[in-house]
């Protein structure tokens, strides 16, 4: 059974908490992408099943399970979450219990879910978020990563998300250096206005050195893990298993980059899968340099040094 | 627990708008209250930080410590705010290395010393007040992006039947269960990103079974202000604000039902 999977039982590997479960994740549409993207963390493609669909009914259980915890957002993420053919009735479900965030490729989106999807937004008070993942601002530079043609899929799909007053957040993985980056997020904001889209938001996100990345460039070094020595003085709440939990078919694991890790499954229930992970894994090392790298902006949990109060 | 008012009037996010401060402390005294209350920020993007504190001591203000008051008292390099984005956080530092710079070292000990939350007890109600939420002090916590149930287990953890916060610029409340409420106080520093000028505070008044908000506009002479921002080299950005009643910056910070109400 997968609750019963031993936590990584090294006395050198840091243990953190759920100190507050403030964000559900839902791997809504398992490892199935439309898209076959060189640096995906979790090699999700047409053909990959080993994660597979939730059902509304399983989104609606775990909504309900998430009340009593007080639960703040839920997020959806894939694979593309749009294969799941229930996905618009899950964002509209979601909608009545809090704020909803759906991660995309935006290559499939249809009309008539997006005027639902705006009906529903606009009928209920909490926000729903729109992610577009993209990785360049030019066919050249995006679609090696992202496949043929996909740029100018994805940039269909923004202009139709931006004519129903989505306002998506742009978000790119960092496949450029980082000394070029003002001008790299120039030229794509630039882009992204001369297509119509007036006031575009842009997430930039850090490349995950895991599934097709380790093909594309390298894999985590060794010595690139958290040690004991580095979580001192360390604000907890920046790494995402402080505050997080996933939801997949094979049970409830630890965050939404590690769903693959033996040790990710922590339990069935959203109870039981509050207990302490040991960040054993390169990507927590991501994690823990970067901060905050899966939750929206407007989720920021401010780092710095405001402590919290007592 | 202090022994409390009834009728308290609350705000958040001076940004050394001293002018909006006078304004809405004369609004208060006409009203009649118990007790005022701010719930930190009393420096950043406005001019001369200085300003404001003979105002908050001549009118009794009690005042609960934001992160900007922590950074600007402990001389600290940023302020603490929570951007994430670049170009909020190069305003922000404009703002916050200005305001530093201008405030005396007597009103940085004044704001070093400030509690970080205060605690009252007013009919039975056992009341918080604190800058951006019970448990950290530069959360944000959006209107659009908090769940009832979120907000009830914070009111819970914290031991509060009623919050009082501010942080995020923008005045909202909800009811929740057991008779539990969550009150964003807004600010006085700037607008509110709708297109009007005026800045806001709050009026809480403990009762009978109700807790009883009312939000209160308050008009200030803005285009001096402005002006007075102008004269001491703030960025235009900042002043376009403050004549329009459109944030300019802190944009991306913003959840997307937030977002669509601005113009930018």
């Amino acid at each position: 059974m997968a609750a019963t999977l031993p936590v990584i039982d090294d006395p050198r590997v840091p243990q953190v908490e759920l100190a507050s479960f403030d964000q559900l994740w839902f791997q809504v549409a398992g490892t199935l992408c439309n898209l076959t993207c060189h640096h995906c963390f979790i090699s999700c493609s047409p053909k990959n099943d080993s994660f597979g669909f939730l059902s509304l009914d399983e989104v609606q259980q775990r909504l309900a399970e998430s009340v009593p915890l007080g639960v703040n957002e839920y997020y959806f993420t894939g694979g593309e979450p749009f294969l799941n053919p229930q996905m618009v009735e899950i964002l509209i479900a979601t909608l009545e219990y809090g704020p909803a965030t759906v991660l995309t490729n935006a290559t499939v989106l249809k009309d008539e879910w997006l005027q639902r999807l705006a009906d529903a937004d606009a009928a209920s008070r909490f926000s729903l978020e729109f992610r577009v993942s993209i990785d360049g601002f030019s066919p050249e530079t995006n679609d090696p990563i992202r496949g043929e043609g996909t740029f100018a899929r994805a940039l269909r799909g923004i202009v139709k998300l931006v004519e129903y007053d989505f306002l998506p957040i742009i978000t790119a993985a960092r496949s450029w250096p980082e000394a070029d980056e003002a001008r790299v997020v120039g030229e794509f904001t630039e882009m992204l206005r001369r297509e119509g889209y007036r006031r575009p938001r842009l997430k930039i996100l850090p490349m995950l050195h895991l599934g097709a990345e380790v093909e594309r460039t390298h894999g985590y070094r060794p010595s690139e893990r958290i040690t004991a020595e580095m979580m001192k003085g360390f604000d907890r709440s920046q790494l995402i298993c402080d505050h997080a939990r996933i939801v997949t078919d094979r049970g409830v694991c630890v965050c939404p980059i590690l769903i693959e890790a033996p040790d990710a499954v922590l339990g069935q229930s959203l109870a039981e899968a509050d207990r302490p992970f040991g960040l054993s894994h390169g990507a927590c090392y991501t994690c823990y340099q970067y901060g905050a790298i899966c939750s929206n902006p407007s989720a920021a949990s401010g780092g710095g040094h405001a402590a919290r109060p007592t | 627990m202090t022994a409390a008012p009834t009728r308290l009037a609350c705000f958040g996010g001076i940004y050394s708008n001293y002018l909006a401060l006078e304004a809405a402390l004369a609004d208060v005294r006409r009203r009649g209250v118990d007790a005022v209350y701010c719930l930190g920020d009393l420096g950043a993007f406005g001019p001369h930080p200085d300003r404001v504190f003979p105002l908050l001591a001549d009118h009794d203000v009690v005042c609960v410590q934001g992160n900007y008051d922590d950074s600007v008292g402990n001389e600290l390099d940023d302020c603490q705010c929570g951007y994430v984005d670049p170009r909020d956080n190069h305003f922000a530092q404009i703002s916050y290395d200005y305001t530093l710079a201008n405030t005396s070292g007597e009103h940085r000990a004044y704001l070093r010393q400030l509690p970080a939350e205060i605690r009252l007890e007013i009919d039975d109600r056992r009341v918080l007040l604190c800058h951006g939420s019970p448990r950290r002090t530069n959360e944000f916590v959006w209107e659009s992006t908090a769940s009832d149930h979120f907000l009830e287990r914070l009111c819970r953890e914290a031991d509060a039947d009623v919050v009082l916060a501010t942080h995020t610029g923008i005045k909202w409340q909800r009811q929740l269960a057991e008779g539990r409420q969550f009150v964003n106080v807004g600010v006085l520093g700037r607008p509110e990103n709708d297109g009007r000028r005026n800045v806001w505070y709050t009026l809480v008044e403990f009762g009978g079974d109700q807790v009883q908000v009312e939000f209160v506009p308050v008009e200030y002479d803005f285009a001096r202000l402005a002006r007075e921002m102008a004269d001491e080299g703030l960025p235009a950005e900042f002043q376009e604000t403050i004549r329009t009643g459109w944030w300019t910056t802190c944009l991306e910070i913003l959840p997307v039902k937030e977002r669509r109400r601005g113009a930018f």
